[in-house]
């Protein structure tokens, strides 16, 4: 009996709240395909076997995600202060173009190279935020507004850079590619070698896993998740922006700095989206090139921090998610020309529940009372 | 003189192409969040409205059935909105959020599905005509791309944009139902405890403004263009968000915010064809940044209908 209560609190719980929409998401996602005219079953194949049949799949997943965490980190932490951090795309894109600069222009030993192109994309990035709290802390601006102007004023600096003569390659629309001391690549350099393609050919499943752009970035994520769940949950400073986030009137009675507050976390939210940029150029795309329109990354991130309830663990098993569907589902296009856009509505779907505890306890009581007359 | 006049009437004429789909959405973001309904799902709103309504306009070839259609869209994304804020009393950023995937992912599923799978309509026969197009031309009332061309021959949406802003102003500040509106979003248990329907309320402001901000997408696709792609709305939602805001939650404010980032973005067209020496990227950040030195400079602190966000559940009183 009491094995069975601790069950049911587990299920009306967060995470049986969040496992649940995961589940509706996927089952109303499959309905659309089967209205659509496709066999929904079919298609989770497909995107489970494009996720998991090769260790190269494998490695794209973590691959997508690896930004998409970090962006989500970024986002959770300016919500729990109880600001809502648009801005990652912006602080995102701010923090790769000082990356891919810093990677090309700057002539610096291996490791020294990769920690300066960081420290510069997470500083830029960090001054992109954190003018969206100060804006907010001085003038009263709210942060919704400044950091969707700020996105936008991004994506043209961002372009206006690729335009640089020195820096980017004309009639290309890219810049050039970063020196080989600042990417971060697992064996990047060794893998085109002779040895290493002679060595590679014995070893298939390695050889498989390195034509993915493997990189460093992953690990980077993970611990940036724990340094997020310590800062917010160990420190002093994490306990101020909680409180600041949770009441912000009892916060300035109990002697919290409020204003102080709002900026920090935006420094701190953008220096960790301005990261998320930084890994990807330094470890996939080695380059920036002339954005269209905003790539997602960060408002990719707000879902990945909803979905996962704002928390730094919550935030990796989100973005392994969403990257794992972004990923396999793009496959269900070629093999079964089902609209890979499935997967954008899924993940709505799944927000679309996350939002609703009260009726995903509603139908688990429903459940229940089915079950007992 | 005569040139000075035309490049006036040319910065205008861009204004008002540009603000129009932000009036749209802008204003349908000032009804929900007088209610006390956080609305960020705009963008999503938008996005469906634009595909809809250029599918519509496309396969019917009646460019008003399709705005109208693409109206429906958007409400019916606001349905889902105000199913989630209103009865199960979801967090109403979240769900709004959850809006914007939904509104892309299905437009562009749907393109998939209808239009070969391609990621945008095929070009619609007829745009939303252009209501004052016979004062203008040879013989008539206005010379061609004169003055009075460049400004007035605009699509009939332009108008009806105005005309709406002015139908919102009426509706939330001159009738009972605005005023038990305003009331709901400042203090839903007191309007609850007059005898006004909370409930009701919220779900008529979330369905009103998914409907605009999805003419607000139609006013683009097929009437600024004349096709919808998978580029077009790219954050105008949120830019009408960041009007409504601006604006401080009223229609005039919104309107005006919409049209100062409309100028703005007329200038940049404007300084882009004069050939003025700077980098068109770097011209293209003006909007944004005159938008922020304008927050910052001069309208500062704007507070929201006091009730936002704020759950109201009229069983747990």
């Amino acid at each position: 009996m009491s094995k069975l209560k601790q069950k049911e609190d587990f299920l009306s719980g967060t995470l049986g709240v969040t496992l649940m929409s995961v589940l509706l998401g996927f089952v109303l996602g499959g309905v659309i395909l089967l209205v659509a005219g496709f066999n929904p079953l079919e298609a989770y194949w497909v995107i489970l076997k494009g996720i998991f049949s090769r260790p190269k799949y494998v490695s794209y997943v973590i691959i997508y995600s690896t930004p998409l965490i970090i962006t989500g980190l970024s986002v959770a932490f300016a919500l729990r202060t109880g600001l809502f951090n648009i801005g990652a795309e912006g602080q995102y894109i701010m923090g790769a173009v000082a990356a891919a600069a810093a990677g090309y222009y700057l002539k610096l030993p291996m490791v020294l190279h990769v920690l300066t192109a960081v420290g510069l994309a997470v500083l830029v990035a960090a001054v992109w935020g954190g003018l969206a709290g100060y804006f907010k802390a001085r003038f009263g601006v709210n942060e919704v507004i400044s950091t969707i102007m700020l996105n936008w004023t991004a994506l043209y600096i961002s372009n206006f850079m690729v335009t640089i003569d020195s820096f980017g390659r004309q009639g290309t629309g890219k810049t050039y590619a970063i020196m080989s001391s600042a990417q971060i690549d697992i064996l990047g350099q060794w893998k085109r070698t002779p040895e290493g393609i002679a060595f590679l050919r014995e070893h298939p499943m390695l050889w498989d896993i390195l034509k993915s752009p493997v990189n460093l970035g992953f690990i980077f994520a993970l611990l940036l998740a724990v340094l997020v769940w310590y800062i917010l949950s160990k420190t002093t400073l994490g306990y101020e922006l909680r409180a600041v986030g949770h009441n912000p009137q009892a916060a300035e009675a109990g002697g919290i700095n409020v204003k102080r507050s709002m900026v920090v976390s935006m420094l701190i939210a953008g220096g960790l989206a301005g990261a998320a940029g930084a890994f990807q150029v330094l470890g996939v795309s080695h380059r920036i090139a002339t954005l269209a329109i905003m790539e997602g990354y960060g408002f990719d991130g707000i879902a990945v921090s909803l979905i996962g309830n704002n928390s730094g663990f919550g935030c990796v098993f989100a973005g392994l998610l969403f990257g794992a569907l972004k990923y396999g589902g793009s496959k269900i296009q070629d093999v079964m020309g089902a609209p890979t856009e499935v997967i954008n509505i899924m993940i709505g779907i799944i927000i679309f529940f996350t939002a609703m505890p009260k009726l995903i306890r509603m139908i688990l009581a429903y459940k229940k009372k089915r079950k007992s007359t | 003189m005569e040139a000075l006049l035309k490049d006036i009437a040319f910065i205008i004429g861009t204004t008002l192409m540009y603000s129009t789909p932000l009036i749209y959405a802008a204003i349908g973001g000032v009804i929900t969040e007088r209610s006390g309904i956080i609305n960020i799902g705009l963008e999503g709103m938008m996005y469906f409205g634009a595909f809809v309504g250029a599918a519509v306009a496309y396969f019917t070839g009646d460019p008003w059935l399709g705005f109208f259609c693409a109206g429906l869209a958007g409400a019916l994304l606001g349905l889902l909105h105000a199913v989630a804020t209103v009865s199960f009393s979801a967090e109403q950023i979240v769900s709004g959020i959850a809006i914007n995937f939904l509104g892309v992912g299905l437009a562009l599923f749907i393109s998939r599905l209808v239009f070969d799978g391609a990621t945008q309509t095929l070009t619609v026969p007829n745009k939303i005509p252009l209501p004052l197009d016979f004062l203008f031309g040879e013989g008539r009332l206005f010379a061609s791309s004169g003055f009075m061309d460049l400004v007035f021959n605009r699509f009939a949406t332009v108008y009806l944009a105005f005309a709406l802003v002015f139908v919102v102003w009426f509706l939330l500040y001159k009738t009972r139902l605005g005023m038990r509106l305003r009331a709901v979003g400042e203090h839903p248990e007191a309007a609850d405890s007059l005898g006004i329907s909370v409930f009701r309320i919220r779900y008529g402001a979330v369905i009103a403004s998914g409907f605009l901000a999805g003419l607000g997408g139609a006013a683009m696709s097929i009437a600024v263009v004349s096709r919808f792609n998978n580029t077009l709305i790219s954050g105008h939602g949120f830019i009408a968000l960041a009007a409504m805001i601006f604006g401080k939650w009223k229609p005039q404010g919104a309107l005006l915010a919409c049209l100062i980032f409309g100028g703005a973005k007329g200038l940049e067209i404007f300084m882009g064809a004069k050939g003025v020496p700077i980098p068109s990227s770097l011209l293209a950040t003006l909007p944004y940044i005159l938008t922020i030195i304008i927050l910052v400079g001069w309208v500062g602190r704007s507070q929201p209908p006091a009730s936002i966000g704020r759950i109201f559940d009229k069983g747990e009183q």
